[in-house]
């Protein structure tokens, strides 16, 4: 086995780039593990454990690039250089195509778009504060997808904005969708009369989702960072993109997309809507009480279904019963799914798996399932006391949310790279106590772009591997997304459905029928 | 005095800093981005960016 690096000074690439160069290399034969990355601090703590921190990267620095590589050979090795630098020079000729120009700095770029009216920031945390305040002094909206953003920072950020009419977005906000336009992680979604405020990322994606395949339309989505309803930040974003809403002709219906926000947010919130928002407002305070919904003047929705299905019947014209009339036609079909699908199972099979890239969905679907299977454990559960003790090993019932840091460190996010849950899928099917592996499925800008050829083959073979066992594994998963997405949703449900899998409307609806499954198999608490 | 819904009647012109792939998808919707080719300032050393921040006055 040999370990060969090459330093690359005051060469710089983002991470998601690099790390998708780093999954290409390591694919390659004879390529034991492959990094390519910048030589920040933490990035080299991370090649000191896989063993990759030659001594030649010990002096590098944020701005050099390091490459190393472990193979089984010299030659493999140096073949392994070869195709990274040959993906690198891809990447830059991409970019540089049509002979766009790349302006160096936040003001040569205005001085090339002067009437510029929004900047996304996604650089390492401790510059992107700078940057953003950069913006902010040009008059520019913002959106701060990088998180690590220090939280004084935040809220001197998020005050100024205030103070100057800007927006805000992040930090560590992964998605929006302004003007029409999805940032980010966004899909791409029918406009339409329904605004959005959101802390949460993939909660926004959920709602919007489902509002658009219900018919129904977006008009604004704004995120605010998930740091911006708790105690310190006080909301300030939330706040004011509900206003913006409020003013907004366009809009008619708000909805409001959060965890629990800190007591002293909600009560500003709740004061807002009873001063100053005219229009029908829709709360999905995730894990929440909905009568604090109810008291703040909105109207509760206990899931993120729940809370799209609402918005997009009152854009619809449709009334309040007739909604609660199609959830309980739902109700009862996932009730018939779950007791066909408890009959075709082998003595012992009891227990669901969640394998989640979103984290909001992860925890709605550990809440949904808390009711009908009781305590779920997990790398982030509801109740410590049901904390894995290690998050890459399952026990009876587990939800595990792939897209927390012991997962994801040096690799890219689940929602990109597949390549681990496929493994954990494998893993899971091999235990003889499970009877259903639940997935969520994000599609958009920015996710995997093949998420059906990418998935089917691992569901496959794990049923096969089943199957040898005399075992029938019932996969179920939920799809984020639209038509309109570049992955369209109605292709990759198929080529599900095609390998198996029950595609459920939403993710509460895939978390509640997993969970009536293992209800009637006896593997509830 | 601006407000944020003003930028709700505009038409979204972007610069993106930082991943690449948001400028492409930007791209790929037909909304005006442009991408700013950037890097650490000050080669990503901590000290010599404070340096810069007292001469700047920042």
């Amino acid at each position: 086995m040999v370990v060969k690096g090459i330093i690359k000074k005051g060469e710089y690439y983002d991470s998601v780039t690099l790390m998708l160069v780093a999954r290409d290399a390591t694919a390659l034969d004879g390529v034991k593990d492959a990094a390519v990355v910048m030589g920040t601090e933490q990035n080299k703590s991370i090649l000191e454990t896989s063993g990759l921190l030659l001594d030649m990267f010990k002096d590098a620095s944020d701005s050099d690039l390091l490459i190393a590589v472990k193979a089984e050979s010299e030659e493999a090795a140096n073949k392994a250089f070869e195709k990274i630098e040959q993906l690198l020079k891809e990447t830059r000729s991409k970019a540089k195509e049509a002979g766009e120009y790349m302006p160096k700095s936040l003001e040569g770029a205005l001085e090339y778009m002067p009437d510029a009216n929004m900047v996304i920031i996604s650089v390492a945390g401790k510059y992107a504060g700078d940057e953003a305040m950069k913006a902010l002094e040009h008059g520019l909206h913002v959106m701060l997808f990088s998180d690590n953003v220090p939280l004084n920072k935040e809220i001197e950020l998020k005050k100024y904005a205030r103070d100057n009419g800007l927006l805000v977005m992040g930090p560590d906000c992964g998605t929006a969708i302004i003007n029409g336009a999805p940032l980010c992680f966004a899909n791409v979604v029918e406009r339409g009369n329904i605004g959005i405020v959101a802390a949460s990322g993939t909660g926004l994606q959920e709602v919007s989702s489902v509002i658009t395949n219900e018919g129904a339309g977006i008009s604004q989505a704004i995120g605010t960072g998930g740091r911006d309803v708790k105690k310190d930040v006080g909301g300030i974003m939330f706040i004011e993109g509900m206003k913006a809403l409020e003013e907004d002709p366009d809009t008619k219906y708000i909805v409001l997309v959060s965890k629990p926000p800190h007591p002293d947010v909600l009560k500003k919130v709740a004061d807002l809507i009873k001063t100053q928002i005219k229009k029908p407002v829709v709360g999905i305070f995730l894990g929440g009480d909905p009568e604090v919904v109810k008291g703040a003047g909105a109207i509760p929705a206990n899931t993120l279904e729940e809370a799209g299905l609402i918005a997009a019947s009152l854009a619809k014209g449709k009334s309040l019963d007739e909604f609660k009339k199609l959830l309980e036609e739902r109700e009862k079909e996932i009730l018939a799914i779950a007791d066909r699908e408890s009959k075709n199972k082998k003595e012992g099979q009891k227990y669901v798996r969640g394998l989640y890239t979103g984290g909001t969905l992860c925890d709605e679907a550990m809440l949904l399932s808390r009711q009908i299977i009781g305590e779920v454990y997990g790398n982030a559960p509801l109740n410590p006391e049901y904390k894995l003790k290690d998050s890459w090993i399952s026990q009876e019932n587990t939800f595990v949310d792939l897209g927390e840091d012991e997962f994801t460190v040096g690799r890219p996010h689940p929602m990109i790279d597949f390549s681990l849950r496929n493994k954990k899928i494998i893993e899971e099917a091999k235990d003889p106590s499970v009877a259903v592996i639940l997935l969520d499925v994000v599609l958009g800008y920015g996710s995997n772009m093949q998420p059906g050829d990418e998935l089917a083959p691992a569901i496959k073979e794990a049923k096969e591997l089943a199957a040898k066992d005399g075992r029938n594994i019932t996969f179920v998963a939920s799809i984020t997304g639209t038509d309109k997405d570049p992955q369209d949703r109605s292709k990759v449900k198929k080529q599900l459905e095609d390998a198996g899998v029950i595609v459920m409307p939403s993710n509460a609806a895939a978390a509640k029928l997993s969970s009536y499954i293992v209800k009637n198999l006896g593997g509830a608490k | 005095m601006r407000k944020i819904s003003d930028l709700f009647k505009q038409e979204l012109k972007v610069i993106n800093i930082g991943l690449l792939s948001f400028k492409e998808s930007l791209d790929d919707v037909g909304v005006k981005v442009i991408q700013v080719d950037w890097r650490p300032p000050a080669g990503g050393d901590q000290e010599v960016m404070d340096a810069l921040k007292k001469l700047l006055g920042k």
